[in-house]
């Protein structure tokens, strides 16, 4: 499925917004994790990396596209698991937190 | 089949921008993470069943390994090292990003000539994100000198990235582009993500980890049209747009232009000025005597610094301030932005120590309260409390937003030796006439603030 010249154009504008809007307001406290909770998301990477791997036909083709592969599961994995461990330390003195 | 596809893609967009909207708050940003977690879980999962795939052994062997030693890594890496492993991560995704635009140039069968033009720019952020990051996690991992500075150095860069842009307009317009073009405008690539990072000194890392963040987004965008995969164009753009505004957001809480950071070699503390000391004689003072003026306190703010994260000081120092706490002193944190190694690293450490986040105020929420302080502790900081960046204009910090501890009653800085700090600079903080130097390890003068605090 092929995503068509202005179609395309216009996603990527309103997605720009949305990033734009979404960090806007966001307190210093928090750059740290949402740094690397963006790292995580563009980790969706991984995606894209096995398509390309899935359709590799020579040699090269497959060899850079395990090394894609590869590094786009460490970059979705580690993103994840960094994020994680440092918003759970994040505690109000009333206690909870979700 | 497609339409399930396509379905769980527009599930995981969803997912992923609710995901960030709600890391964006303390309450519940735990929450944030899962919910993009689960989308990117989903989206992975479906891709399997994309048709006309081959190479499923190769994928999951990939996926193992990556993801297993990303977990391993991530679960080991301590909260002072965590900059770094930001940049290893997210380098990594950068070069996934130019690792889909070298085999689909090698496969050269583009449905049009914009995909091809927009495979080969993404092509080059991705490797430049990759390699720039690289050298970005050597140089926070101490593998590597601060900044590397070499005669010609700018004029170099900009043959290299003249080199890359050549042969990349030669990918754009081959109809089948030769190997040996694509192996060369992807090495030269990645030579120019090296030399642009080297000449960057650590204190500017942060800024620079971050624009390398938003630049993978936007390599993953780009390869995303290629595909023709709506996930990795709304994800990546999203975090194209939200990393920019974070870069300019800490290069502003540096008191830096991005411009600055990149192209002036700058941050690597060869600037030190201090000519003309600052008049008077640092005062010290034992941690007894310490301990007893902020017990007898009624109100003591905490100006943590990264060199209190080195020291791994700050369960003790929580401790003493539960200590405080239970004797009726109000007792705050107060956070520079630009405190640890990027902005909000301290209040991650902090939050490691268990201190609630509402006891932590940033800048602009506290620095109107230190009149009324008693004491301000100040413990491991010292650029970020320096009142030239106030009074002296030939300074190099002058005008960068400071914490106005010298504006408390007394301040007590806990320092563990007499020199300068991370960027040379002669601190005025220390000779006050209200500032008592308390020196010491972080962690042994904190113990032994609990100690004499707990006699008393």
């Amino acid at each position: 499925m092929m995503i068509e010249g202005f179609t395309a154009l216009y996603i990527f504008m309103l997605a720009a917004f949305t990033g734009y809007e979404v960090i806007a307001r966001v307190p210093v406290i928090l750059h740290t994790p949402l740094m690397s909770g963006s790292n995580f998301v563009h980790g969706i990477v991984l995606v894209g990396a096995m398509v390309a791997l899935g359709h590799a036909g020579t040699g090269a083709e497959k060899f850079v596209g395990f090394i894609g592969v590869m590094l786009a599961a460490g970059n979705a994995v580690g993103g994840y698991v960094v994020t994680e461990r440092m918003l759970e330390m994040f505690k109000s003195s009333k206690g909870s937190n979700r | 089949m497609n339409s399930l596809i396509q379905l769980s893609y527009f599930l995981a967009a969803v997912l992923f921008i609710l995901g960030l909207k709600r890391m964006s708050s303390p309450v519940t940003a735990r929450g944030g993470i899962v919910w993009a977690g689960a989308g990117m879980v989903v989206a992975t999962l479906v891709t399997f069943m994309w048709p006309g795939m081959h190479n499923y052994g190769l994928m999951i062997l990939a996926i193992a390994i990556g993801g297993g030693l990303a977990w391993y890594t991530g679960k080991k890496v301590a909260m002072t090292d965590m900059p770094q492993m930001i940049a290893i991560y997210n380098g990594m995704g950068g070069g996934a990003a130019a690792a889909i635009a070298a085999v689909e140039l090698m496969r050269g069968d583009f449905q049009s000539s914009t995909f091809q033009v927009l495979a080969v720019l993404g092509g080059l952020i991705g490797s430049v994100a990759f390699s720039g990051s690289m050298v970005a996690f050597a140089k926070l991992q101490g593998l590597m000198k601060r900044s590397f500075l070499f005669p010609q150095q700018q004029l170099i860069n900009l043959a290299v990235f003249g080199a890359t842009l050549v042969f990349g307009l030669l990918l754009m317009g081959a109809d089948q582009p030769a190997g040996f073009n694509i192996l060369l405008f992807f090495s030269l690539a990645l030579a120019f993500g090296v030399l642009m990072t080297l000449p960057i000194g650590g204190a500017d890392m942060p800024v620079v980890i971050s624009l390398y963040n938003a630049l993978t987004g936007l390599a993953v965008a780009f390869e995303g049209f290629v595909l023709g995969n709506a996930a990795m164009i709304i994800a990546g753009t999203v975090v194209g747009s939200a990393g920019t505004l974070l870069t300019q957001l800490m290069a502003k809480a540096m008191n830096r232009s991005l411009a600055n950071v990149l192209f002036s070699g700058f941050g690597s503390g060869v600037e030190a000025v201090g000519e003309a000391g600052p008049e008077g004689t640092m005062k010290e003072i034992d941690a007894a005597d310490a301990a007893v003026m902020m017990a007898y306190a009624n109100k003591v703010i905490i100006v943590p610094g990264y060199g209190m994260a080195v020291a791994q000081a700050q369960h003790k120092i929580w401790d003493f301030a539960r200590l405080l706490e239970e004797r009726g002193v109000t007792v705050k944190f107060a956070i520079h932005p630009v405190a640890g190694r990027m902005p909000g690293h301290m209040n991650v450490l902090l939050a490691e120590a268990g201190v609630p986040y509402d006891k932590i105020f940033d800048l602009e929420e506290i620095n109107s309260e230190f009149p009324q302080a008693d004491v301000a502790l100040v413990i491991g900081a010292n650029d970020v409390v320096n009142p030239v960046a106030r009074t002296n204009p030939d300074s190099p910090i002058y005008g960068m937003p400071i914490l106005d501890v010298d504006k408390a009653r007394n301040v007590i800085c806990v320092k563990r030796g007499r020199g300068k700090g991370f960027s040379g600079i002669e601190n005025a903080l220390f000779f006050l006439d209200n500032t008592r130097m308390l020196y010491g390890d972080g962690q042994e003068v904190a113990s032994k603030l609990i100690a004499e605090a707990k006699q008393l």
